[in-house]
């Protein structure tokens, strides 16, 4: 499967400046292995050393949060966009 | 004026210059101000801030921004009610209401909104804007209009019409989006990142969050520099309950308090939007997002940016929490004002209910001084009582109307 990943404006760094990055692969576990074989230095800041998501790192499909998913495992659909977000503030 | 050394990731530690930055860059976590509190300690004095303005910035010291004058509509110095009546219906012993209903645009969010632009006209920002339930958009509105500020205020399309008219009437502009609040704030995340604006929740949220503190601040100051023993708080994204702790907590460390708080904390969720009730009441460590469902939109929150440190605070302090109903909501804003004649909206029904739930549980206890924090206006939620609220009666303008309502025997026994 083809993606979009929205980069957040604090690792654009990573990309090259780059807002948005196609990568490919199944799941979202996969897409951003991808992402780190394109722009090493997403790993280590997207995922803690247990491997897991870090706390405040949020990640939606489509629009929808991978928590009310299938975390990490979550199938993503040819021509999806992934989007990497910080958490939500009050207001 | 400010006594900042930095800004510190509350996450993982790492320190980074005064900036207009909310995210540590290296794990997402929340940055916080990092004060120097020695130079506050040498620097602040009951009597200076007895001399103070009647307002947050009294206690300047202990706030992030130099901006002189400061962005001020007047917000804080609220009055601080006994609350006798609503103490003996619930069986408490002591209960006071910390009444931010008063503030100029009616909620709490006046204290955040000042600091956080004032800190926004010092970094040269010229648009203010922010992603709002309502409350934040009124005050970030009109506290533009205050400062000559084009403003930008996203809110979900659904909000009540009190909260829409009440933020447009300040002439910036309003974006209502089809979604709800999580989805908002999304999109200003993103566009924060593209536009020079001062998102006073978004990239300025650090020092915004600051204004919280002023709670704490003004209820010791109230007290007579006492700390209360229980303080009970509403959670939206966590923040308050967080900065209200950290308050208390900085009075002592900067010499305002003799005795180091020992407040439990608790917090005040709605049944339909409680991710971080539920997990106190489950005992479990990790916090579930969720879909936001429940007629307190101002807490309407699914996945609270501190939620992890409210819940910590709530552990740590031995406090407790409640996800009470929408009825109960409704209820207890109608038990504050019918016991106190004080109309708090919806977030003040949560905080109420969930006083009136944990006293009935015993976490909240009749031998303990209460605080209960009341952030906003029934004015802006008049949706939430009017179905069940209105005239005792409508009669024709005769004496025999009249009796007919209300009966002389009746009216002699009441």
């Amino acid at each position: 499967m083809s993606v979009t990943i929205r980069i957040p404006t604090q690792l654009r760094e990573l990309s090259g400046g780059a807002a948005e990055v196609d990568a490919e692969g199944a799941t979202v576990a996969d897409v951003l292995k991808d992402l780190e074989a394109k722009h090493a230095g997403f790993q280590e800041r997207l995922f803690d050393d247990n491997g897991e998501l870090r706390r405040f790192v949020n990640v939606f499909v489509a629009d929808e949060d991978i928590r009310f998913l299938d975390g990490v495992n979550t199938d993503v659909a040819d021509g999806a966009t992934v989007s990497i977000i910080p958490a939500v503030a009050g207001g | 004026m400010a006594h900042v050394h930095g800004l510190r990731c509350r996450e993982c530690g790492r320190e980074y210059d005064v900036a207009p930055i909310f995210t540590c860059e290296w794990c997402f976590g929340p940055l916080e101000v990092a004060y120097d509190y020695d130079a506050i300690r040498a620097a602040t004095s009951r009597e200076k801030i007895a001399a103070g303005p009647l307002s947050i910035w009294r206690y300047a010291d202990l706030l992030p921004s130099d901006r002189n004058p400061a962005v001020d509509l007047g917000a804080g110095f609220t009055p601080l009610v006994r609350a006798d009546r609503l103490a003996a219906e619930l069986g408490l012993g002591e209960v006071w209401i910390k009444n931010d209903t008063v503030n100029p645009t009616n909620s709490f969010k006046d204290r955040v909104t000042s600091v956080a632009l004032s800190k926004a006209l010092e970094f040269g920002f010229k648009v203010a804007a922010c992603a709002s339930t309502g409350n934040l958009a009124n005050s970030v509105a009109a506290h533009a209009a205050h400062a000559g500020l084009r403003s930008f205020v996203f809110i979900p399309a659904n909000l009540e019409q009190g909260k829409i008219v009440t933020t447009a009437v300040y002439g910036g502009n309003v974006v209502a989006i089809d979604g709800n609040y999580d989805a908002v704030n999304r999109l200003c995340a993103e566009l924060a990142g593209s536009y020079p604006w001062a998102f006073v929740n978004v990239n300025v949220r650090t020092y915004y969050a600051e204004g919280s503190k002023t709670l704490a601040f003004e209820t010791a100051e109230q007290l007579g520099w006492e700390a209360p023993d229980h303080v009970v708080v509403p959670i939206a994204s966590g923040s308050l309950l967080t900065k209200i702790r950290k308050g208390f907590d900085e009075l002592h460390k900067v010499g305002l308090l003799d005795d180091e708080p020992a407040i439990r904390v608790s917090g005040a969720q709605a049944e339909g939007c409680s991710p971080v009730a539920r997990a106190w009441l489950d005992n479990v460590d990790t916090i579930k997002p969720v879909k936001p469902d429940t007629i307190a939109k101002s807490l309407a929150i699914g996945n609270p940016a501190d939620g992890y440190f409210a819940l910590d605070a709530v552990r740590q302090t031995g406090g407790g929490l409640a996800a009470v109903t929408d009825d109960e909501i409704v209820d207890a804003m109608k038990l504050l004002a019918r016991t106190e004649g004080i109309f708090a909206e919806t977030a003040g029904g949560v905080t109420i209910a969930t006083l009136k739930r944990l006293a009935a549980e015993g976490i909240v206890r009749s031998d303990e001084r209460v605080v209960a924090y009341v952030t906003g206006h029934g004015l802006k939620t008049l949706d939430a009582v009017e179905p069940t609220v209105g005239p005792t009666a409508v009669i024709s303008p005769t004496l025999d109307a009249f009796h007919e309502a209300f009966p002389p025997a009746d009216l002699e026994r009441a």
